[in-house]
């Protein structure tokens, strides 16, 4: 069933280009640089939800060995971007984003930093930090989601849509309508977020950077302490996984510049286990409630989708989650409604897959309730109400191969296994269950620039200030230009991860591949035709072919009627003097194309579960991930993002759950010893299988992006097969086994 | 701007060690007087705390000055200049930081850096030989039993430490022998099928 994909008929494999470096420990993550007179910083945060400092008891941090400074607010020398518009009012909204960190003494969540001690060494920090004791004025705080998310006038409207009739689902021959709760989750990494800066002078600043957006961290860092973009450079050669937790500076990196203006050193500061859970973001907890209509033949006629999700006091963030019920099925009446809930906490942000997967798991679940209600197989069901084109724009899509990923699903799984009727198959005394459900992500494509410089040894290099949190953006990258320059991907070498690269996108919402790779390919034309250029201008012989005439190939440039007729790079350089020849060319958004289409990836996701009929232990055996992304460029990296999102996936389904003390607002599950993610024993053999058609619109490559929708409808899948094995529907992640006995 | 760290001496330097060590018996006699004594005396300061750990790491000799306290994990790192093992909690919970210490898997954050006296280490950086790399190395690559690779040091040598310790023998064993390490990129199944293989090829490791 697996398609086996040759993209490109070069001479490599689907190995990462980046595979020894990591497997060898010499892959440098942002912790890992050393630097000279290198000083470290660790944060003091607040053991308070919500108030302010009334002092901070400071005397004996101080006094603490190798301590240099502690910095804090009212020492905190002051930071241009915290409030650009006091000086020109046209800068109101190009402040620091979210937690202006140091700049006074409210206290906003437990866990906040609220000082910074830096000293000779990390040991030495971490002793001060112990020592620093803050009085506060304290306030009431609210952290507890589930009880004043009933309370109306806490929320904030986030968003409301509806097209035909409002509420028609209750009108339907056939409804079902449930709330459905998702918790807060992290994204923990397990690369701790980190920063080192470095000054040079009172205008330059080289910052060593956990990010997805080099360019991004760029600018933020830039606006923030009023600095020329070109002054400030940011590294992130490597990253240890972030799934959404690096899209964004959160308040340690401005931390660590202040710091290393205070004490004119180099300054490290690495956050422990513990801050990750409150500084980096998370996905917000979530209430939803959907409302689905159908006839008695299973067309659909309504559905109704509400949620709320919560924030923080500080900071509004709302993301996708009722956005798939508008558009993923053909269905006249849809509404749908979403707030947002301030709470005492930390601000979410986009965790893998972001609202869409929580949406998803509303919106799947009660499609599956409502195919048993009807007696109709689920995949059926959704067949049924397949949406050709899309429901809101009403635009066809550029390329949907979804019908393909239900059938390759099914086969793989063995779907007709299946008992129609729950809790009636077991297996060596185990209850059995399969479960399935859909996914869909945006696709599109961004702004790229990328350079290529070709050597005079043949070798070509391509480098664009993106970074790569582990999908193998190099590894696919490579692979996008041996194609276009026809030449073998041994040669080629992806530079990233500084930004006095030019400037790429950054690495969110399953673009990179798409935006980047269109950077490439348009960057190895531009070279093509450079070379072939070059040939007619300093080769007589080539002199009289037209530009037309010529092609690339193997690392030459030869003349399309007569083979015979070539040169190689190599020879071409020298005979030029050239050392290099070199090309940057800007990618960008095709809009006026684009404005005729819906673009998307989607996926679905077949899983086989085993339950045991007294504990409720639940065991994945079986899952088939299958994902339309389009064109796959490197079948290997796809998989294991396919498998890595299983992996998300699982955690979400089965065992992920960030937990507050609402008497205190503290995390009670602040540690991978109390917030469980998926082990190795958690995880079955895992099947993919990708439609592997490409896309003709989006970009040269055909190619759409999977990272998301590998994780979207997953969760899902197991809810529905979990209730296949025993007859009880969970609609609160994560499915525990105490729901099942 | 890069610095390979000096605070470890192996060969050559063993004169400089002698050299402060020297210093600071004849500093004990007031030392805290000596500790507080500001910024330009820090480094007298620091190196009068400083406890000798003699040890093996890679096959070479080793004689790190740590502070009490010190991790093994935070010396490789700091001290040693070998950053291939990995940081991910600092509580024993995910496994990155995994070396062998006389041929046992050790979540280095929990072990004290002045507790592996005597002791023989290995990281990730003493596996492969030169360019040769280690067969589960090679695995791991072939497999892409990692995307991000930052828990991969770890992976890879609790891998081969599964393997010697004889709990390699089935897919399921190598799960369950294998759960200390978290990966969150979700390489699971991959990093199974590269232990597995380096297993069945029967190759000593």
């Amino acid at each position: 069933m697996n398609n086996k994909i040759k993209f490109f008929e070069t001479d490599n494999d689907d190995d990462r280009v980046d595979g020894i470096d990591k497997v060898t420990g010499r892959a440098k993550y942002t912790a890992d640089h050393m630097l000279e007179n290198m000083a470290y910083a660790v944060f003091v945060t607040s053991t308070v939800a919500k108030g302010a400092i009334k002092s901070m008891l400071l005397h004996e941090a101080r006094n603490a060995p190798g301590v240099l400074d502690i910095i804090y607010y009212q020492n905190c020398p002051p930071v241009p971007g915290y409030r650009p518009y006091a000086k020109d009012p046209a800068k109101k909204g190009f402040e620091w984003r979210g937690l202006k960190v140091f700049d006074n003494n409210l206290v906003y969540y437990y866990g906040q930093p609220i000082a910074l001690v830096v000293a000779t060494t990390w040991e030495k920090a971490v002793k001060a930090a112990s020592l620093v004791k803050a009085e506060y004025i304290t306030e009431a705080f609210e952290t507890d989601f589930e009880t004043l998310r009933k309370n109306e006038k806490k929320l904030k409207p986030a968003g409301q849509y509806k097209r035909g009739e409002e509420d028609a689902w209750k009108n339907a021959e056939v409804s079902i309508e449930a709330e459905y709760f998702t918790p807060i989750e992290t994204h923990n990494p397990i690369e701790l977020h980190a920063t080192i800066a470095v000054w040079e002078g009172d205008d330059k600043l080289t910052v060593y950077d956990k990010s997805q957006g080099p360019k991004g961290t760029q600018s933020e860092l830039a606006r923030n302490f009023g600095l020329d973009e070109k002054n400030v450079r940011v590294i992130t050669k490597f990253v240890g996984g972030a799934f959404g937790s690096a899209l964004r500076s959160w308040p340690h990196v401005p931390a660590a510049c202040i710091a290393a203006k205070v004490v004119k050193r180099p300054v490290k500061l690495v956050l422990n286990r513990r801050q990750m859970f409150t500084m980096v973001g998370y996905r917000p907890q979530s209430w939803q409630k959907i409302s689905i209509g159908a006839t008695k033949e299973g067309k659909l006629t309504g559905i109704t989708h509400h949620a709320i999700s919560n924030t923080s006091r500080y900071e509004d963030f709302r993301e996708g989650i009722v956005n798939a019920a508008q558009f993923l099925y053909e269905c006249p009446n849809v509404n749908t409604s979403y707030k947002i809930l301030p709470l005492d906490i930390n601000t979410p942000t986009w965790m893998r897959g972001p609202g869409e997967a929580t949406g998803a798991f509303a919106l799947e679940c009660a499609l599956d309730e409502l195919a048993y209600k009807l007696n109709m197989d689920p995949v059926e069901l959704r067949i049924k109400n397949y949406a050709e084109v899309h429901p809101v724009s009403k635009l066809p899509w550029t390329s949907k191969f979804l019908k393909e990923c239900y059938a390759a699903g099914k086969e793989m799984i063995g779907w007709h296994k299946r008992p129609s009727i729950p809790r009636s198959l077991q297996e060596n005394g185990m209850l059995v269950g399969y479960g399935m459900a859909g996914g869909v992500f945006g696709a599109g494509r961004g702004n790229a620039t990328v350079k290529a410089i070709l050597k005079n040894d043949g070798t070509l290099i391509l480098q664009s200030a993106v970074s790569d949190m582990g999908p193998g953006t190099a590894t696919t990258m490579v692979k996008v230009a041996a194609e276009v320059m026809q030449m073998p991907a041994s040669k080629i070498k992806f530079q990233l991860g500084d930004t006095d690269f030019p400037p790429g996108p950054t690495q969110g919402g399953s673009t990179t591949t798409s935006t980047l790779g269109s950077g490439v390919s348009i960057a190895c034309e531009a070279l093509k035709q450079a070379l072939k250029e070059l040939a007619r201008t300093i080769i007589p012989s080539f002199s009289t072919i037209a530009a037309e005439e010529l092609g690339i190939a193997d690392g030459y440039v030869v003349s399309k009627k007569d083979s015979q007729q070539k040169i190689s790079f190599t020879e071409l350089l020298q005979k030029a003097g050239k050392p290099e020849i070199e090309v940057i060319k800007e990618s960008t958004r095709a809009t006026a194309e684009f404005q005729k289409y819906a673009m998307n990836s989607f996926s679905a996701h077949f899983v086989k579960v085993h339950v045991h009929p007294t504990t409720g232990a639940i065991a994945l055996k079986q899952i088939i991930a299958t994902g339309d992304g389009g064109k796959i460029i490197s079948e290997k990296t796809a998989r294991s993002q396919m498998i890595g999102g299983a992996v998300g996936g699982i955690g979400m389904a089965l065992t992920e759950e960030a937990l507050i003390d609402h008497t205190t607002g503290k995390y009670i599950t602040d540690t991978l010893g109390k917030y469980q993610v998926p082990r190795h024993r958690d995880v079955p053999f895992i099947e993919t299988y990708f439609p592997n058609k490409p896309d003709p619109i989006i970009n040269p490559m055909g190619s759409k992006g999977v990272g998301e929708i590998a994780l979207v409808g997953f969760a899902p899948a197991v809810a529905n097969a979990v209730f296949n094995a025993t007859g009880k529907r969970v609609r609160s992640l994560p499915i525990k086994p105490e729901h099942l006995i | 701007m890069e610095q390979k760290q000096d605070h470890c001496c192996n060969g050559g330097s063993r004169r400089n060690f002698i050299k402060k060590t020297t210093a600071l018996t004849a500093l004990s006699i007031v030392p805290s007087a000596i500790i507080k004594a500001g910024e330009h005396h820090e480094a007298i300061a620091s190196y009068m705390e400083k406890t000798p750990v003699q040890l093996e790491i890679n096959g070479k000799p080793y004689k790190v000055l740590v502070d009490p306290g010190v991790s093994l994990l935070d010396m490789l790192r700091e001290n040693v200049g070998l950053t291939g093992t990995k940081k991910g909690c600092d509580q024993g919970h995910c496994g990155a930081c995994i070396v062998h210490v006389d041929g046992k898997r050790v979540n280095s954050c929990l072990s004290e850096a002045v507790d592996n006296n005597g002791k023989k280490i290995t990281t990730i950086e003493g596996l492969a030989e030169g360019d040769k790399l280690h067969p589960m190395q090679e695995a791991f690559i072939k497999h892409d039993a990692f995307q991000c690779g930052y828990c991969t040091p770890g992976q890879i040598m609790s891998g081969v430490a599964c393997i010697r310790e004889g709990q390699a023998g089935s897919p399921d064993e190598i799960k369950e022998f294998m759960s200390d390490n978290i990966c969150r990129c979700g390489a699971y199944p991959n990093i199974v099928a590269a232990i597995t293989e380096v297993k069945n090829s029967g190759q000593k490791i």
